[in-house]
């Protein structure tokens, strides 16, 4: 792998850029791996690329049926934070956060982690108490968080109306530390590394069966043939429940869309990311100058990829209020992602029924800010069986009822 | 957007007057059950890509509960029926099989 680094640019800009090379070979699945990663997410990626890193795993593949960064971790609105209520998540959620600092280094590829700060908008008294609570959980978990007044929140985001006639800013809770980052980068850095350590990632490959012998994972099937291997790691978000189906167990797991639009470009205005939980609103400004901004999800199962306009009409409704200026901007473009919802909206990190297959799925709505938190888990999990990280994210929660109640939080955590 | 039909009143709407509730014709398990079957009941969901049963609501109408036969993978809308079944009634089935000849009616998950 050619490093990436300012006499790599000044080097190429001699030559008219002609020395650049692809970031990661287009492999061709070989016949066996130790271990197999279904799906090149974030997630799965960084599974891999830590399975690699720590624990000197390398002979790996990653299969993605569409191409890499092309689910959720493309599609999503990129808020880093790590301000949860339960200990288990902010523990996840913390370490996560804090491997986004370093990642650019680590990886020698530029995510873009912008720590540009994130406010929790407090807008009932509901919200007052509980983010009040959240905040000193935090300094006993050891994140750093503040509730802050609503003067306070205005000086942070001069555009917001802090007297909105339906849902008036009475605080915030301000993670100075929390912010954005380039989600395709993150995709793409994981890539390059993973394929520098000797690892296949293979696109076009779809999962269509799951081999096993006495209970025990022997490979897959694929749209590219057969592959063997040791062990298998599920990371496919909203799909989790289908290729559990193809495992034989079932996981507690509701596939829904999740929806995001971004405005036209304008001028720098905001310069921290803003969430409005209440009304399901959460914006901040990328680089190019638009506003970027995630909804909430549709009420109902769907694999579409796609959901209902009325949602979007809802988010931007209820922004208006609280962002006037925003009612002057034109939308520029709107997608959806199939988020993987589970019923405590915690995520699982898991062992499974089949021996050798292990599941890391339900992040649900946000889970960007989980990516390397969640692979330095998942990996640990994969290779020893174990990881201190995962523990509370079994599968036995649902059935021992030892549920990481988020939803109390906010019921979308982006 | 889907449009959505509530058997109760007859009236045919676009879908902000309705509230989408979950799987249809869950088993409840009350007390003396196993952690198995409470576990089934509380959290496992079917969550096939294709043919769905929902329970739905006619949130800003009548108010009252209904089922409805939904495709996943297409928001195609093949009917709704009452919510006083266990299961669904012919007339879905073969509304569903008119559209999707290979979809094989009983306990699938
Ligand atoms: C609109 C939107 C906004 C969001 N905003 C935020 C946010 O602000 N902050 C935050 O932290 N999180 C956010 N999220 C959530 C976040 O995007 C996801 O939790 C995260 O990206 C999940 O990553 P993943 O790697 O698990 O899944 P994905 O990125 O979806 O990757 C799974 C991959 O598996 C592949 N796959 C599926 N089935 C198969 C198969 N059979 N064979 C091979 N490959 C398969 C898929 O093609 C896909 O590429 C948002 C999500 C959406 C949709
Ligand atoms: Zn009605």
């Amino acid at each position: 792998m050619k490093k990436y680094s300012v006499f790599a640019v000044a080097r190429e800009a001699m030559r008219h850029h002609s020395g650049w090379t692809r970031a990661w070979r287009d492999a061709e699945p070989k016949k066996r791996y130790d271990v197999i990663i279904i799906g090149a997410g974030g997630h799965g990626l960084a599974t891999a690329y830590y399975l690699g890193k720590n624990f000197g795993i390398t002979n790996v593949a990653i299969l993605e049926k569409g191409w890499l960064g092309g689910g959720n971790t493309g599609r999503n609105t990129t808020i880093i934070r790590s301000n949860y209520l339960q200990d288990p998540s902010a523990a996840i959620y913390e370490k996560s956060r804090s491997l986004y600092e370093t990642m650019s280094q680590d990886l020698n590829y530029n995510v873009m982690f912008s720590p540009r700060g994130v406010i929790m908008l407090a807008q009932t008294e509901h919200e007052v108490r509980g983010y009040k609570r959240t905040a000193h959980a935090n300094a006993l978990q050891g994140v750093t968080t503040e509730f802050i007044s609503p003067q306070r929140v205005k000086e942070l985001v001069p555009i917001i109306d802090l007297d909105g006639p339906r849902y008036p800013v009475l605080g915030g809770l301000w993670q100075a530390r929390g912010g954005t980052a380039r989600h395709d980068a993150v995709a793409w850095g994981y890539a390059r590394a993973c394929s520098d350590m000797g690892m296949d990632v293979i696109q076009k490959c779809e999962v269509t069966g799951i081999r096993q012998t006495g209970g025990k994972v022997t490979g897959v099937s694929t749209t590219r043939g057969d592959i063997d291997c040791d062990k298998l790691g599920m990371v496919v978000a909203g799909h989790s429940g289908h290729l559990a189906d193809m495992a034989g167990f079932r996981l507690p797991i509701e596939s829904v869309a999740l929806q995001a639009l971004v405005s036209e470009p304008i001028k720098p205005c905001m310069d921290v990311v803003v969430m409005a939980n209440t009304v399901h609103g959460y914006m901040s400004q990328s680089d190019k100058g638009e506003m970027v901004i995630g909804g909430g999800t549709d009420g109902y199962n769907n694999y579409t990829q796609r959901g209902s306009f009325h949602h979007i009409e809802e988010t931007v409704r209820a922004l208006i209020e609280t962002f006037p200026m925003v009612s002057r901007l034109k939308m520029l473009r709107q997608w959806g992602g199939i988020v993987d919802v589970t019923g405590d909206r915690s995520p699982i990190l898991s062992k499974t029924p089949v021996e050798g297959i292990f599941v890391n799925c339900g992040w649900g709505t946000g889970g960007f800010k989980a990516i390397p938190g969640s692979g330095w888990a998942m990996a640990e999990l994969i290779a020893k069986g174990r990881s201190p990280l995962t523990d509370a994210f079994g599968l036995n929660r649902f059935t021992e009822g030892r549920f990481i109640d988020e939803s109390v939080a906010a019921g979308v955590a982006h | 957007m889907l449009t959505i039909h509530c058997p109760n009143c007859g009236v045919t709407a676009e879908e902000t007057e309705f509230h989408a509730h979950g799987e249809a014709h869950l088993k409840r398990f009350g007390p003396g059950s196993s952690e198995d079957e409470f576990e089934g009941y509380l959290f496992m969901r079917k969550n096939p890509k294709g043919v769905h049963f929902e329970r739905w609501r006619h949130q800003y109408g009548c108010g009252k509960w209904f089922h409805v036969a939904r495709c996943t993978m297409t928001l195609e809308v093949f009917g709704s029926y009452s919510a006083q079944t266990v299961e669904p009634p012919q007339e879905i089935i073969d509304a569903i099989q008119d559209r999707r000849p290979d979809f094989a009616a009983g306990p699938a998950r």
